[in-house]
């Protein structure tokens, strides 16, 4: 099979991203992730599918990472340093800045929990050494064959949907994408490909979100409310993106309202995440970009830096901590302080993994316990508030894409198994595309389209680009003394048709080059038939025979005239040509014979010659089922005016 | 065709390609070095009329013809123009009507200070593509310059309406020779190509026409046409264009640098294998031509032509981290000691170099040296679009060198250094030089950094107005122009100056082992590169181009390519030999293509003849009884053999060279003797 995925990670569940696909003998990783919510080897996908012998670089064309978080990027260091692959990594160029900040920060938050090391910060810097930064839409070239290409994919900055082309297969990896602009990136775009296969993100298979305002609204309404009563505000979040979009909304807000209650970023990462969201600034929305030459819109008017020893300062405030979902580190810190008093309120934006603290809270209904370690254990007692801010997309989102997109195949991972299978189910029914959710180290082949490259001659070109016009000429004739009506029906029947001549260098040449260019000669097989129809009395009389005054062309254009209407009634799916002296049905034409002696008259029956009109029929052999089916109805019709 | 050669990189080539029907402009540049006929502005209103009047005295006695040829061998700065002065464009474009134009594609910034001049016609319908950063850098030049002419025109009133008054023959008879020949080029016909200046609503208009692009980026114009550009190196956002089409591929490869100090490198790769290339890299072409009347430059200062050459060019890998960028910082660190000396000596500095990329890394170096060599001086930055050209400067990470992101990398900051500088306040940027900030904050001895290069325009006029006279003061410009021309306003100069060439292109000795890994089918030159390319057998077809002049290239291909949609599980492994098809065709990123509505095979159609014996045999096997005989046919000289079927029914068969005719009353004969006849011919 030309495409062959096979999913490392993420599959039913979110994360640890990671799909290895082959396409064409060529094998593309795409992501290469961490689970958040595993402390084992589970942590990592499972890198020895890949590879018995563990040789990477020779099983794998390149490694695509769609954008930094630590279920996209997290396993990548300990890919490319502990397993030794040394190929060619890519991805977008805020990602390759933001990423060594996110891998440090969360090494740091893995030794907090008192893991084992698996990479050190040197490695971290080795490994960041050997990505290639592309820009979007840049095509890049891998090898001679693998062409990669990078679409915005908004969700974080710097974040990217993947285009993988190698010989005349192509995919597409989403990555995680937002179709809906926010308050600081823009939605995903991405062009009109051709596709066979789409593997997407599905975290929202099943929610569709209803307006971004009215969550903003009750968002800070909550935290307005605690602030008022004297609480303080925690969020947990990613130290880039939903940070610096909910800093945005805050900033925005205490501005209209005159608040003064401060606003802390905790310390370090945050401060220098907003520099390079500054530099980055062409990767963020339009609306941003256009206002950034007046002032930087990451430019926060309240907002102020954190440090550890106000977390028990008293009166109010909001705080941005990291990690996000609770993991450890200082957030988690800020949180048992903060968690056990009721005034305070804890606001969860985005998606928590399954297993994080984050997501117990999530489920939780205060006051609560949450075990938050083994020993530890705290009396959840402050307000929750849980924020849809996720900057994934719906499933409103997904089937757009999947739409627009439409490839032939799509393959879903990151999501949760039962959500994603009713989304297959939705994709299957209303789009009619095949669609899979494997599992873990599961893998789909998918087959692909193959393309024949062949040169095609000038004529064809010409003949199918320009306009074809038909031109149906119907000539109505009613009644015999009626004046003729005719019409002109136009058809642009733009249909492609040419012959393939399969050689060394396929060629593609226009039905009347065939011959040509063959150097062949055409040898015509028709097959004809007189058919004697019989015809009433009463045309008798007003029909007159050949011989007498009435000039016979017109005798011959009411029998034929008479012949049309009858066929059109019993042939109404194929079109017939009437240009007066002959009917024309695909090949097979008919047209009155008055000769004495047709060749193609066969059997005479002299029972009926006197009452009968001949009709010559002749027709190509590729027809024949058809022009007998024409010729026994006209054996059985009796031609009738009216 | 090829438009104009050019100079340098201020005015970049232009060539106009005729690609499938397809006219394709690349690069509508300003001649603006022949600003110099004009004269500045003087900063004083008397001197002014003392000017005038001693200047129309001159022209009343240079009217006979000998009189004015003396004149021009002694000219001085009062023979300059005295008027609002209009541009210089490519002439020979204004013989192109706009509207057939259907492309343009802008390789650098200054590729695009011309286009407002074409897009406000309101016939102009082409598409402008150009790379993101050159349409930001060019919309800046523009409007610096238009900024710039205000003064002009503030000076010099309104417009006059219709040609202005130096334009008549008779005044421009008067000229000295050597401004003759820039106003009316050495045959006399380019006047044509002067325009008066552009407005900012016709920039505005023009950058709304462009459409931006990234590096690699592959944009598609009317389907067929696939645009491609490519980093060139040249400058930030300068690129070479890759032009796919279905009838082959061209690549344009303007002034190239393997490796840049500020820009993105020269992306060569990329360009290998297209069908045509053309090579519009003039820089070594004028080299050739200058070796020649080589002058030494006398007055103090430094010349940095120096002569890096101890490079294997053979191992073409070695060229990127290799000479260019090399030469390019020493260039730079060499231009921060003069300037240092000169300022230890208490003199000023005034640098006019009119590129950005150039200018980011000088003004980052000199703020170094001046830190390493504990001298407090001010640097200012004077133009109308400084401020945007800096906040720009920072947020394109993806059109600078890789030295410069790997920096960026390693070490989070912002790319260039002046954001801190002017943090520190050891940068000063002001929009104009008469700004309260700006005069406020002025002491001396400073460097400033302002435009123009011409050295007409701009803020550069009352410094250099200020400084002419200090010998200790150090004036930086580019290396190429008629110093002599430029100077004219501002004699007698006693200021020092110091000429710098920067890398606009590629050495010559590199060309031709780059055409060699390129591997084009077609190389077009130009002219003056012939003698250097023809001494080497190239396994290409090379075509000499010159201004002006159409070069038709052969047709590449009498087919064009086309994919046809197979479902791969339709993969019948028949070695079918012609098949019939029929779909629906698209063009798409300049790629035909079919998409079948039915894999069957259409029709048939029979070549060859029937061999009669073989068909009667096949008949009598199908148990008919027959008899054949040969006859004169009816209507034609043609030999027709008839075939008589008796039984089971009546048929007859009339075979003639090229048709068959089977005359038959019921549908079971006749599918056998077709079936018959179909056997003994080959049928597809």
């Amino acid at each position: 099979m030309p495409i062959d995925c096979l999913v490392l990670g993420a599959g039913q569940e979110v994360g640890k991203s990671c799909v290895v696909v082959t396409i064409n003998g060529k094998r593309i990783m795409f992501d290469c992730g961490m689970h958040m919510g595993y402390m084992d080897h589970n942590k990592y996908p499972d890198f020895s599918r890949i590879s018995k012998t563990r040789d990477f670089n020779k099983e794998l064309s390149c490694i695509i990472i769609t954008h930094f978080h630590q279920d996209h990027i997290g396993a990548l260091p300990y890919f490319t340093e502990v397993c030794g692959y040394n190929g060619p990594i890519y991805m977008t160029y805020p990602t390759k800045a933001l990423a060594p900040l996110m891998l440090e920060d969360n090494r740091n938050v893995m030794l907090g929990r008192g893991e084992k090391e698996q990479f050190t910060s040197e490695q971290i810097m080795e490994c960041m050494k050997k990505v290639i930064a592309v820009d979007l839409k840049q095509t890049v070239l891998v090898d001679n064959d693998l062409q990669i290409r990078a679409y915005y994919a908004g969700h974080v900055l710097g974040a990217a949907m993947f285009y993988a082309k190698v010989g005349d297969a192509a995919m597409v990896y989403t990555g995680d994408y937002n179709m809906t602009a926010d308050r600081h990136l823009g939605a995903a775009q991405i062009d009109r490909l051709q596709l066979d296969l789409v593997i997407t993100e599905s975290t929202y298979a099943t929610t569709t979100r209803d307006s971004k305002y009215v969550r903003e609204r009750e968002f800070l309404k909550a935290v307005h409310n605690c602030v008022a009563s004297g609480g303080k505000v925690l969020i947990p979040a990613f130290a880039l993106g939903r940070a610096q979009e909910i800093c945005m909304l805050l900033d925005d807000y205490w501005e209209r309202m005159n608040l003064n209650v401060p606003i802390y970023l905790s310390a370090g990462l945050t401060i220098q995440a907003n520099m390079y969201y500054k530099v980055f600034i062409n990767w963020t929305s339009q609306k941003v970009k256009n206002s950034s030459t007046t002032r930087n819109a990451f430019d926060f008017k309240n907002v102020r830096s954190f440090d550890r020893s106000m977390i028990n300062a008293p009166g109010p405030c909001v705080l941005f901590a990291t990690p996000g979902m609770l993991t450890g580190g200082f957030s988690l810190e800020v949180f048992k302080q903060w968690a056990p008093c009721e005034q305070n309120l804890i606001a969860l934006p985005g998606y928590c993994v399954a297993g994080t603290v984050g997501r117990k809270l999530m489920s939780a209904k205060t006051p609560a316990i949450i075990n938050v370690d083994k020993n530890t254990q705290i009396d959840v007692r402050c307000q929750i508030h849980r924020l849809s801010f996720s900057a994934h997309t719906d499933d409103k989102g997904i089937m757009d894409l999947v739409r627009f997109l439409s490839p032939k195949h799509v393959i879903l991972v990151h999501g949760e198994k039962t959500n994603m299978a009713k989304l297959k189910e939705k994709i299957e029914s209303d789009l009619g595309i095949l669609c899979f959710y494997p599992a873990n180290n599961e893998s789909v082949p998918i087959p692909s389209t193959l393309y024949i490259k062949a040169d095609v001659s000038k004529s064809f070109l010409k003949s199918s680009l320009s306009p074809n016009f038909k031109f149906l000429k119907t000539i109505s004739r009613a009644d015999a003394d009626e004046r003729a009506k005719s019409s002109v029906q136009v058809y642009d029947d733009r249909v492609a048709e040419g012959a393939l001549i399969m050689q060394k260098n396929p060629k593609f040449v226009h039905q009347n080059e065939l011959m040509v260019s063959l150097g062949a000669e055409n040898h015509e097989v028709l097959v004809a038939y007189c058919c004697p129809v019989c015809v009433s009395d009463e045309l008798k009389d007003v029909a007159p025979s050949p011989g007498e005054n009435m000039p016979p062309v017109l005798d011959k254009r009411s029998l034929v005239h008479l012949l049309y209407t009858k066929l059109s009634n019993d042939f109404q799916d194929v079109t017939i040509q009437n240009d007066g002296d002959h009917l024309q049905i695909k090949s097979f034409t008919v047209s009155p014979c008055l000769k004495e002696m047709c060749p193609h008259r066969i059997q005479v029956n002299p029972d009926c010659t006197s009452k009968a009109v001949n009709f010559c029929c002749t027709w190509s052999m590729e027809d024949e089922k058809l022009a007998w089916g024409v010729v026994s109805i006209m054996k059985d019709l009796e031609l009738k005016t009216g | 065709t090829c438009l104009s050669e050019g100079k340098g990189y201020h005015f970049p080539p232009c060539h106009i390609v005729n690609i499938c029907g397809f006219r394709v402009l690349i690069d509508c540049p300003l001649d603006l070095s022949a600003l110099a006929v004009f004269s500045p502005l003087p900063t004083v209103i008397s001197n002014l009329f003392d000017e005038k009047t001693s200047n129309d005295g001159g022209q009343c006695s240079s009217n006979s013809e000998s009189v004015r040829q003396e004149v021009a061998e002694s000219f001085d700065s009062k023979s300059l123009i005295q008027a609002e002065p209009w541009y210089k464009t490519v002439k020979s474009l204004q013989l192109w009507s706009v509207h057939s134009l259907d492309v343009v594609l802008i390789s650098s910034p200054t590729g695009m200070l011309g286009l407002p001049f074409l897009t406000r016609n309101k016939d102009f319908r082409a598409k402008i593509y150009a790379t993101e950063a050159a349409s930001r850098l060019g919309e800046l030049l523009m409007e610096d310059l238009v900024s710039m002419h205000m003064e002009f025109r503030q000076f010099y009133g309104p417009e006059e309406f219709g040609c202005p008054q130096w334009m008549a023959w008779e005044k421009l008879e008067l000229l000295p020779m050597a401004l003759k020949d820039i106003v009316l080029g050495s045959e006399g016909t380019e006047l044509c190509g002067w325009m008066s200046i552009y407005s900012a609503a016709d920039i505005k208009g023009c950058m709304e026409k462009v459409q931006s692009v990234k590096y690699a980026e592959e944009a598609c114009y009317n389907g067929s046409l696939t645009i491609k550009a490519l980093s060139s190196g040249l400058e930030i956002g300068a690129c070479n264009w890759n032009i796919l089409s279905p009838r082959g591929s061209i690549s344009y490869l303007s002034g190239s640098v393997f490796a840049s100090t500020t820009a993105t490198g020269f992306d060569y790769k990329a360009l290998k294998g297209s069908d045509i290339l053309l090579y519009s890299d003039f820089t070594d072409c004028n080299d050739v031509d200058s070796e020649k009347n080589n002058f030494p430059l006398a007055t103090g200062g430094c010349s940095y032509s120096s002569d890096i050459g101890s490079c294997s060019e053979t191992i073409i890998e070695s060229w990127i981290d290799s000479s260019e960028y090399t030469r390019e910082m020493e260039t730079v660190s060499s231009i921060c000691s003069c300037a240092l000396e000169t300022i230890s000596d208490g003199g000023s500095v005034l640098i006019a170099i009119g590129r950005p990329g150039v200018m980011l890394q000088l003004l980052e170096d000199m703020s170094l040296s001046l830190d390493s060599s504990n001298l407090k001086v001010p640097i200012y930055l004077v133009s109308s679009v400084a401020e945007e050209l800096l906040a720009f400067s920072n947020i394109i990470p993806e059109c600078l060198s890789s030295q410069r992101q790997e920096r960026f990398y390693s070490k989070p900051g912002p790319l260039f250094t002046h954001v801190q500088l002017s943090n520190e306040k050891k940068l000063l940027v002001s929009p104009a030089i008469h700004s309260s900030k700006f005069l406020t904050s002025w002491q001396e001895p400073c460097i400033v950094f302002c435009p123009h290069w011409s050295l007409r325009l701009g803020p550069v006029v009352h410094l250099l107005q200020r400084w002419c006279q200090d010998p200790n003061s150090l004036l930086l410009m580019e290396e190429g122009y008629d110093i002599n021309l430029a100077f004219l306003p501002f004699k007698p100069m006693s200021m020092k100056y110091g000429l710098c060439s920067f890398i606009s292109g590629m050495k010559l000795r590199k060309v031709i082992p780059l055409l060699k890994i390129l591997q084009p089918k077609h190389v077009l030159v130009p002219e003056s590169l012939r003698p250097h390319i023809s001494c080497c057998n190239p396994n290409f077809s090379v075509c000499y181009f010159s201004e002006n002049e159409t070069v038709i290239m052969p047709k590449l291909k009498s087919y064009a390519d086309m994919d046809i949609a197979m479902d791969s599980d339709s993969k019948e492994k028949e070695e079918q030999y012609i098949a019939k098809l029929k779909g629906e065709l698209l063009v798409e990123q300049g790629k035909h293509r079919l998409v079948l509505e039915n894999k069957l095979v259409l029709s048939l159609q029979v070549k060859g003849r029937v061999d009669l014996d073989s068909l009667l045999t096949a008949l009598q096997k199908m148990g008919m009884k027959v008899t054949a005989e040969h006859a004169q046919s009816t209507d034609g000289p043609e030999n027709v053999s008839i075939v008589y079927i008796s039984e089971p029914k009546e048929a007859l068969i009339e075979i003639t060279p090229t048709r068959t005719m089977i005359s038959v009353a019921d549908e079971t004969t006749s599918s056998l003797v077709s079936e018959a006849v179909r056997s003994t011919l080959v049928c597809f």
